[in-house]
């Protein structure tokens, strides 16, 4: 029997919120509004229920439960009244999978060009695995990874294909 | 395959993370252009054999748009820096100056 | 009860085999049987089976000439159906049970090849034999040359069902990688883990230590102590079984793990590519023995004196019975000595130094063996099989001393460090004079990103072939020897092989040189010496000496060809990795793909996408199928999935301002609530997309692109923002995947859709053509806009994509009565083509304007600027000879090619027939129930009514009328429902 290496899950119910103005301005209030605090460069910040992940200079992206996404969005907007800034829905563009287990990095690490066994918890990378974009940070005893709805079919099996027991990436 | 660390999230990305955008530094000639001049904003590029300044976009990470200059002959990567220069800034010339003492700019700033 | 013994395993000996288990394994159809531990090199000698391979072009027989990855001969195929690989490599492939085998290059058998007549032909087929022969008459090439040659050409066959085993890609990321686990390797490995970053140690075999263990007493003991230390640091990431192939910019290292080679049950990938980034590389790369170029080096029983010391001492096997070794240097005076001490006969020892006298050559004379110092092989005899050997001096023309009958002759004409991995990415070689090598110059190494060198080189790689340190005794000088004897006559120097595989000899060499190839690039090329599997391991170094001496110039001066990646090959299975089947691409699937699916589509990819092309019924075919859906949409209702469309939306202050750069036309003066087509240029005037704009709010505007532009139109938006005018407060976000939009045309749509319960009122006065409204449909919060690209009564409906399917069944559900009927994109595309509207695609190819295609109503005259405006104003852009967009009626009723031409009179200076336009878009009309066309011709718009000729490439010229390119429902009334 061999190794099992990592458990691959799809993700649903969470919805997701792009937020896109000037970090350095309006970051106390997007922190007030979401609930969290806001994430360094390429970091994500959480409360279990809520996390929120620096995209770019100008972007965060909100991750949280669907159910509040309509009430957080409201806020959202209410508190960067003012403010140039962009708030988007964009809960029905991602598709989630959690990659759990062992050999979690190792399923990371046949995919995407980062170094998995290294990456610190709260920080968000984003890359690409194999042929599509994604955004993976540490989650739970593993990671979790984002891509697109249209493409979470292939995302699911490349996954799937890179946790098959016994192909951890330990030296045999 | 190139390595290139992205100004905006600090992040090392690796080609297939970015997206090439060609030569950098170019002034736009718009309407009021004449002929030569927007041949030479559109058409005319340097084909350097050494230090160039070029356009890449860190398509799978941040989205943003930077410029490196680096040496096409070796691949020396004498830095990175956001695409808002004009001209690449002083610490980029003096690291190019510190490997390529030859080297000098092409452009004056006032 | 007694085990069978084959023939040529020795009784004892043998340090990577065991003994207890044997291995059964067919071999051109012979069931033969191994020993755990063995190559399949060693198991075919261990069967007495020393033939295994026929050359390249003379199909002279061969047998092993090395033990290792540089063995040109010993190549097999392997497996059988999609498991089935060729050129596999004997000397390198583990036996494993059940293994079948088939010798390859050779017909009907390995034993008697008809091919073998290319031999007998060989005085007259010399380097450059192609080139010169099959170059005239030049029709020949293709109909007689070609065919033959590509016949009888190449090693394997490839095979022809897939692979059904799986592979995966892995990255890596180290401090240090070093490439090599042999004493230089590991030792350097422990030196790095010193310093306290990660190391990660490569190593192309199953086993460590290199050459040491079975050189070296206390190799072993060594080598086991190295590892156990490095074991023991949790710095250190050891990994057999990993071929580094290639090292490339910024300390990029491909590596090839085996992880279960010839073993298909194991149920785990076949084959791993590491795709490695490393911040410093040491290669401990090991160096490979050279050949001696004497007269028929390459009959079967030649070989390198090393391989023969491996088969004896690491696989039990004695690759004869009566060896004689001819050397420049001391080390293969321990094959000599290997073989003796495993009771082989040496009858002598022929060296070509007039004097040996280091400990090795001592201890040899000690053990009884002749040495014959100053010597060399004039000839070896026999053909099928070495039969012995005649001596002569090195520093004569061959003439005959001595005979010495043997059946294996061990060679060494020194060694060459392996530069292969420090030359790949720009390192340079020096000549070493005293050693005769090229060894890596540490001053002009490869260079990483910050400009310094980012590899070393440790031990025999680095040409220090002492390095087992003081494991080593006391070693004389080798002594560079090209040809054997020096002045050995034509007649033997065309026996004498350079390049085994490639079958290339001294002579062909020296040809070249003659015929004026003087850079060794050509010499190369126009002799094939080095090219294929070998990039330099074997043939290199005696070649350039050989081309050198040609050319009257020291070895330096000629330089070494490039050496190329791979190191060894790689399966293309590898390189694919999981990109196969199902993961080939990443297929973009829309939320009402499984819908399609279920119900009979036929499917266009467009782009990743997968796009329903049409829907066929029961024995329909596709282009049945598209004329109903096209008659459904014009008399009734259909629902097209137009999910595809790209999103983006533009929000800010200077949101209007930018609309008005990006399109030609005014974006900013849209009301809110209202929709515009527009056109996006690129900075040189080029048609690069178009779609509808829709206002949404004061700042805020959604563009809707192409499918395939979705991602590069966004990506268009941001570069313009970020690079050219950063000042600017405007945000974009790509939206595309987050909602499902539906298109609901024909006459009865807005029957069907006021059939759901809603909150927005869909009627003419309501809800005009070009306008949007939001509400709930269905009780789906939905966004309507009234655009049309059938030219019929049209909603486009964007909800949530989550919700898309749901709004879906619930149109189909509630319009069976209606006839509603669910089209694709073919009949998308008539439709369009009906009503004259352009497809980015078929109307713009990227040389396009808008002007060509009399879009200039879209274009704002007013604006002082858009992308792309400038270049509209060049010379060329304002030609009056510029294509024009018309329609096309075929005179005789026939459906034009997409893409014909129409012939003008003349010809071009090139002598090709002028031409005044061609067919952009060609269709069968269901709606007129004739053939319709677009295309774009010379002055088109001013010559309506005028019949163009458009050849066939059968001869026959089909005729078709300047027409309006608008065909149907000219006055838009059917828009207004």
């Amino acid at each position: 029997m061999a190794d099992p290496m990592a458990t691959v899950t799809r993700q649903t119910g969470l919805g997701m919120i792009t937020i896109r103005t000037d970090l350095d301005r309006a970051g106390d209030a997007i922190a007030e509004a979401a609930g969290l605090a806001i994430p360094d460069v390429t970091g994500i910040t959480g409360d279990g229920s809520r996390a929120l992940g620096w995209m770019s200079p100008d972007e965060l992206l909100l991750i949280l439960p669907m159910a509040e996404v309509a009430e957080a969005r409201l806020a959202l907007e209410q508190a960067l009244a003012g403010e140039h800034a962009l708030v988007v829905d964009m809960s029905n563009a991602r598709a989630v999978f959690d990659v759990a287990g062992p050999h979690a990095a190792d399923v990371i690490a046949k995919l995407a060009p980062v170094d998995a066994a290294t990456m610190p918890q709260g920080h968000l990378r984003r890359t690409r695995a194999a042929q599509t974009a994604a955004a993976i940070w540490r989650h739970g005893d593993g990671f979790r990874i984002i891509g697109f709805r249209s493409t979470a079919d292939y995302l699911g099996l490349i996954l799937q294909n890179a946790a098959i027991p016994g192909s951890q990436l330990a030296p045999r | 395959m190139l390595t290139l660390t992205c100004p905006y999230c600090g992040i090392r990305a690796e080609e297939t993370e970015l997206h090439p955008g060609g030569e950098a530094h170019l002034t736009r000639v718009g309407p009021q252009g004449t002929d030569e001049e927007f041949e030479g904003y559109l058409f005319a590029r340097k084909n350097a054999k050494g230090v160039h300044f070029e356009r890449w976009r860190h398509a799978y990470g941040c989205g943003k748009w930077f410029l490196a200059a680096r040496c096409t002959a070796t691949l020396q990567v004498f830095g990175t820096y956001k695409a808002q220069n004009a001209h690449p800034p002083a610490e980029i010339v003096e690291a190019i100056r510190q490997a390529r003492p030859d080297w000098n700019p092409d452009w004056t700033t006032e | 009860m007694m085990t069978h013994v084959p023939p040529f395993r020795l009784p004892s000996g043998g340090r990577l085999i065991d003994r207890a288990f044997q291995v059964p394994f067919r071999f051109d159809g012979r069931h033969l049987r191994g020993l755990t531990g063995d190559t399949l090199a060693s198991a075919l000698l261990a069967n007495g089976q020393m033939l295994m391979g026929r050359s390249f072009k003379y199909h002279r027989p061969r047998g092993p000439l090395a033990s290792g990855a540089e063995e040109p001969n010993a190549l097999f195929g392997l497996g059988q159906g999609g498991r089935f690989e060729p050129n596999q490599r004997a000397t390198t492939t583990a036996l494993a049970n059940g293994m079948v085998m088939r010798s390859q290059n050779c017909w009907p058998s390995l034993d008697a090849d008809i091919g073998a007549v290319n031999n007998w032909l060989a005085p007259f087929l010399p380097a450059g034999f192609y080139y010169k022969t099959f170059i005239h008459p030049r029709p020949f090439w293709k109909h007689v040359f070609e065919p033959i040659i590509r016949k009888s050409a190449g090693l394997g066959r490839a095979p022809t069902d897939p692979d059904p085993d799986r592979y995966e890609q892995a990255y890596g990321f180290a401090d240090t990688v070093v490439v090599g686990g042999g004493i230089a390797g590991l030792t350097a490995a422990r030196d790095a883990a010193d310093e306290g970053g990660t190391v990660l140690v490569l190593e192309q075999t199953a086993i460590w230590g290199g050459r040491t263990p079975t050189d070296h007493d206390g190799g072993s003991a060594a080598i086991d102590a190295l590892l156990a230390d490095l074991r023991g640091r949790d710095n250190v990431i050891l990994r057999r079984n990993t071929m580094a192939t290639g090292l490339y910019d910024h300390g990029y290292l491909i590596a090839r793990e085996a992880l279960a080679d010839h073993d298909p049950n194991a149920g785990i990938p076949r084959q791993r590519l590491w795709r490695i980034r490393a911040g410093h590389v040491i290669t401990a790369t090991g160096a490979l023995e050279r050949p001696l170029a004497f007269a028929c080096n390459d009959v079967p029983g030649v070989m390198l004196a090393s391989a023969a010391r491996d088969f004896i001492a690491d696989f039990g096997v004695a690759p004869g019975q009566r060896i004689v070794v001819v050397t420049n240097n001391d080390d293969a005076y321990r094959t000599a000595l290997t073989a003796v001490a495993a009771g082989l006969d040496v009858p002598a020892i022929i060296d070509a130094r007039p004097q040996a006298t280091g400990d090795l050559p001592q201890a040899a004379r000690q053990a009884g063996i002749t040495v014959l110092t100053g010597s060399a092989i004039a000839k070896v005899k026999g053909s099928r099989h070495v039969e012995g050997v005649v001596i002569c001096e090195q520093a004569g023309d061959g003439k005959p001393t001595q005979a010495i009958d043997c059946d294996v002759v061990a060679m060494s004409g020194g060694w060459s460090p392996v530069v292969h991995l420090w030359s790949h990415c720009g390192g340079k070689l020096t000549w070493d004079d005293a050693q005769a090598m090229f060894r890596p110059d540490a001053d002009r190494p490869p260079l990483g990103a910050d400009g310094t060198g980012n590899v070393t080189v440790v031990g025999s790689a680095n040409g220090d072939l002492r390095c087992a340190g003081d494991l080593e005794r006391a070693e004389g000088a080798t002594q560079p020897v090209w040809v054997m004897p020096a002045k050995a006559p034509y007649k033997l120097r065309a026996k004498m092989w350079l390049d085994f595989q490639n079958d290339v000899k001294v002579t062909d060499v020296e040809l070249a040189a003659r015929e004026g190839y003087a850079s060794v690039e050509h010499t190369k090329r126009y002799t094939t010496l080095g090219m294929a599997t070998d990039q330099g391991k074997l043939s290199n170094i005696n070649g350039l000496a050989v081309l050198s001496n040609a050319l009257n110039q020291p070895i330096q001066a000629t330089g070494t060809t490039t050496f190329r990646p791979p190191y060894t090959p790689l399966t293309l299975a590898t390189i694919a990795a999981e990109a196969k089947g199902d993961a080939f691409q990443p297929l973009r699937k829309t939320p009402m793909h499984d819908w399609h699916e279920r119900h009979g589509v036929s499917w266009e990819p467009v782009g990743h996408w997968r796009r329903a092309y049409c829907y066929p019924r029961g024995a329909e075919d596709r282009h049945a199928a598209v004329n109903r859906e096209i008659m459904a949409v014009r008399n009734a209702v259909g629902t097209l999935d137009a999910s595809t469309l790209g999103k983006i939306i533009v929000k800010g202050p200077d949101a209007g301002r930018f609309m008005d750069m990006l399109y030609t036309n005014m974006m900013s003066t849209l009301p809110v609530g209202k929709c515009r087509y527009g056109l996006m240029c690129s900075e040189n005037g080029f048609l690069m997309d178009d779609g509808v704009v829709a206002r949404l709010s004061e700042d805020t505007w959604l563009c809707h692109t192409t499918t395939g532009g979705a991602d590069r139109i966004h990506g268009h938006m941001e570069d313009w923002l970020q690079c050219e005018w950063w000042d600017w407060k405007v945000y974009t976000a790509n939206v595309t995947e987050e909602y499902a939009q539906i298109a609901v045309a024909g006459p009865k749509a807005r029957e069907l859709l006021d059939r759901l319960p809603g909150s927005i009122d869909l009627s003419q006065d309501a809800l005009p053509f070009m306008t949007w409204a939001e509400g709930d449909i269905a009780g789906i919060p939905a966004r309507v806009f009234r655009i049309s690209f059938s030219g019929e009564l049209s909603y486009e409906i964007a909800v949530p994509a989550n919700r898309g399917l749901e709004l879906w069944e619930q149109l189909h559900n509630s319009g069976h009565d209606l006839g509603i009927t669910p089209y694709g994109t073919e009949a998308m595309h008539i439709m369009r083509a009906e009503k004259g509207f352009i497809m980015i695609g078929d109307e713009t190819d990227g040389t396009i304007i808008p002007q060509d295609l009399g879009l200039d109503w879209a274009i704002s005259k007013k604006k002082a600027d858009y992308i792309g405006k400038r270049a509209q104003r060049r010379s060329h852009m304002t030609d009056g000879n510029r294509w024009k967009l018309v329609g096309l009626e075929s005179v005789e009723g026939h459906v034009l090619p997409d893409g014909a031409y129409a012939v003008d009179q003349g010809f071009n200076p090139n002598g090709q027939r002028r031409v005044q336009g061609r067919v952009t878009s060609s269709y069968h009309s269901p709606t007129l129930g004739k053939p319709i066309a677009m295309g774009l011709v010379k002055h088109g718009p001013a010559r309506m009514g005028q019949v163009l000729d458009f050849p066939m490439p059968s001869g026959e010229v089909m005729q078709a009328r300047i027409v309006d390119p608008v065909f149907f429902d000219k006055e838009g009334g059917r828009l207004n429902g």
